[in-house]
């Protein structure tokens, strides 16, 4: 029987793979035959609906019905009630204890998804991204055989500049603009290149399009190989994302079954071939210049521009390279249209973006919201707010090129030239949420550590820098900073930016530089007072009992180096002196008398 | 290497068997089963399967069949809703598999509600 009454899509992305998801696929086989369901209910692996914080996750269709954190042990339950006689597990249902109206919600309804419009992640979550039918069936290839049948090169470009489609992978510079520079330089050979590295911490946003909807991706570059006159592409994917990788074969092997890849397709005369590069996991290699020496098997150093990766790229040939999300976007746009495209997001920055929360916030997961969309609703509305009940500090939005944004500028509208402004930037979509307990400081060092350790050397400024400034932040968070640092770093920063060869570099300063703008007095606090306002570093910070201590002795007994005092039945007291701030009291303690201060 | 008509058919054929989880469903129609164990017992299940079997060899697209429970009418059992795109509602009772059978074709099909199966003509008698 070909028909099926219902479909249970299960998350096959690698954060619901690594909590078991496929564990309860191989369940959900038994028990459906156990249940004798095996021909009316059929089971199928997703790629990342976007709740990663809810996983594993089981949606149930026709009804969309949402299962959240779904363990082996549920499974029976969920064939037995729901799939053979109808009644929705409430148990399972995400958020169930907080909302009484959780009987009837489903995916459409959730504040999570309510706010969103899912563009570049069209078919995450809805299709099984290893079988090309169900992405034809979703429109995919339509755009292809519009262009290829239908379209001139120089149509199909002039629809992606119409679009005002931007890039995704963090520069936004215009996507059409950039074809057309490709498709001017006279060459046999040109070469496409699928950007996806994704370096930035915390950011998981083109995994998900290549674990979800890996058809979408190929099915762009084979538009723009049309558009540009280029008959061959590479996708440079890190070899951490297994998942995708696998899923990238499956695809190609698919598509070329199909004629939809290779040679003459669709009879069109057209002809093109993506391959697939590893990259083994270095930022710097996301960086354009540097990702075509890597492709090369050389080593990823960049190298300044001009001449520009159009003119003379892979190869030494003219190269176009695009983001995974922004190339998400491409058949969309040729099938419903630039004026369609640009009826979302701004007037300067049209569109959809996807964003990876991560953090201190509830939901944390994948995104994707109409650009303009202020901060405060994707952190609030869809995030769900702070957990714990603590004060929203700061967002940090662009990875280690970006900045922090504080609470008083979350009204400010996601756009390009908006998060500019205020000393962050787009990136490539990264968005990491602080609360009151973060140091902001230490959250700049962090940033710092990280482009430490990834510079690649070449150029000075990047290599020596970025040291210095790191050397002076771990001064400053271990209570030896010195009056003058601050000068110290605004100096240096200003230096690299102005000077380091690639983007790396220039960028490098912008979490030291945005945390200062906005949370100067904390730097002041640390260098001055000897105090770190959010008591998170470690060598600035007291333990203290309060009043509240019934001297119980628990936290004598925990106390490793045998730091505190006290009478049972007395207040205790601890001697910093001694103490080595591990917080094992703190922990032990029931009745909240021990803070950091 | 498949044509282009080749590709459109499998687009068409994949929207069949994938059409439930489109989100713009609603202009279909809604087959609700009554299972819970009255309605299983009463032969609930093979009544479901041959809706299942009828959709699917006359390709019908923009038909769901779910289940519901126990609506307290137990004797009436197997009883089956079918719901219109527009939320009018015929209940049928002593659902068996022919009876499934020329639901779908006179009802679902041909908009003809077959009417000495509804609830209607047993409610006299409830
Ligand atoms: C240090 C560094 C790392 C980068 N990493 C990535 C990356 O992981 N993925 C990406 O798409 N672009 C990355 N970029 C941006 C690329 O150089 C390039 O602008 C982008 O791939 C162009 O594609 P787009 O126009 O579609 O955004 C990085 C740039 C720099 C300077």
């Amino acid at each position: 029987m070909e028909y099926y009454r219902s479909h249970v899509l299960v998350c096959g992305g690698t954060g619901c793979t690594s909590s078991g998801s496929a564990t309860l696929l191989k369940l959900l086989d038994e028990k459906l035959a156990e249940y004798g369901l095996e021909k009316e209910v059929k089971p199928i692996r997703t790629g990342c609906f976007g709740l990663c914080e809810a996983g594993p996750v089981v949606i149930v269709y026709p009804e969309g019905t949402f299962y959240s954190r779904v363990t082996p042990r549920d499974i029976d339950e969920i064939v037995s009630e729901h799939l053979l006689k109808g009644r929705v597990v409430k148990r399972l249902l995400h958020h169930a204890k907080q909302a009484e109206t959780a009987v009837d919600l489903s995916l459409d309804e959730m504040p999570f998804y309510k706010h969103q419009t899912r563009v570049a992640l069209r078919n995450c979550g809805v299709i099984s991204p290893e079988n090309i039918d169900e992405y034809l069936a979703f429109d995919g290839y339509k755009a292809l055989e519009k262009c290829l049948l239908h379209m001139t090169p120089q149509e199909v470009t002039a629809t992606v500049i119409a679009s005002g489609l931007r890039g995704r992978g963090g520069g936004g510079f215009p996507t059409g603009i950039k074809w057309q520079l490709a498709s001017k330089s006279e060459s046999p050979v040109k070469y496409i290149i699928c950007n996806a590295d994704e370096g930035d911490p915390g950011a998981f946003m083109d995994r998900s399009v290549l674990e979800g909807d890996p058809h979408s991706v190929l099915e762009a570059m084979t538009i723009a190989g049309y558009a540009i006159g280029a008959h061959e592409g590479y996708i440079y994917v890190r070899a951490e994302y297994p998942i995708a990788v696998k899923r990238l074969e499956i695809a190609i092997e698919q598509a070329k079954g199909y004629g939809l890849l290779g040679e003459n397709i669709l009879e069109s005369g057209f002809s093109f071939d993506i391959h697939i590069r590893l990259g083994a996991g270095a930022f710097v290699c996301g960086e354009e210049t540097a990702l075509m020496v890597s492709i090369e098997g050389r080593r990823g150093e960049p190298h300044p521009k001009p001449p520009f990766p159009a003119v003379k790229g892979l190869f030494d040939m003219p190269s176009n390279i695009n983001n995974v999300e922004t190339l998400a976007n491409i058949p969309p746009i040729i099938n419903k249209g630039p004026e369609w495209f640009r009826s979302m997001g701004t007037e300067k920055s049209p569109g959809t973006k996807v964003f990876a929360l991560g953090g201190k916030i509830n939901n944390t997961g994948l995104v994707e919201v109409p650009m303009g969309t202020p901060l405060r609703t994707v952190i609030y509305d869809i995030g769900g707010g702070i957990p714990g009940g603590k004060q929203f500090k700061a967002v940090q939005t662009g990875g280690p090129s970006g900045g922090c944004i504080p609470a008083e500028l979350l009204d400010v509208p996601i756009e390009y030239d908006s998060l500019t402004a205020i000393g962050s930037m787009m990136g490539s979509g990264g968005m990491i949420v602080m609360d009151e307990d973060n140091c902001m400081v230490d959250i700049a060092r962090f940033f710092l550590d990280f482009t430490v350790d990834e510079s690649c050397g070449k150029c000075t400024p990047c290599r020596i820098g970025t040291k210095r400034m790191l050397e002076i932040l771990d001064r400053i968070v271990s209570g030896k900073g010195e009056e003058g640092d601050i000068e110290k770093l605004e100096k240096l920063a200003e230096t690299i930016k102005a000077t380091a060869l690639c983007g790396l570099g220039q960028t490098a300063p912008n979490p030291v530089l945005s945390t200062l703008r906005f949370f100067r007095h904390e730097y002041e606090a640390h260098i001055r007072d000897k105090k770190c306002p959010a008591h998170h570093c470690r060598a600035l910070l007291e333990y203290v009992i309060g009043p509240d201590c019934r001297g119980c002795t628990a936290c004598m007994k925990a106390c490793p180096v045998g730091a505190i005092t006290g009478e049972p039945k007395v207040v205790h007291h601890i001697n910093p002196d001694k103490c080595i701030r591990c917080g094992a009291c703190q922990t032990k303690c029931r009745f909240g008398a021990i803070s950091r201060q | 290497m498949k044509s282009l008509s080749e590709l459109e058919a499998i687009r068409q054929k994949t929207l069949e068997r994938i059409a439930l989880r489109k989100e713009d469903r609603d202009d279909g129609v809604r087959i609700v089963i009554g299972m819970a164990t009255c309605g299983i017992a009463a032969g609930a299940r093979p009544v479901m399967a041959a809706f299942m079997d009828e959709i699917d060899r006359r390709h019908l697209r923009n038909v769901t069949v779910t289940q519901t429970g126990c609506i307290g009418m137990c004797r009436l059992e197997p009883m089956v809703d079918v719901i219109a795109a527009d939320g009018s509602k015929v209940t049928y009772v002593k659902v068996n598999p022919e009876k499934a059978r020329m639901i779908v074709a006179d009802h679902i099909v041909n908009g003809h509600p077959v009417t000495e199966y509804t609830i209607g003509n047993y409610a006299d008698q409830a």
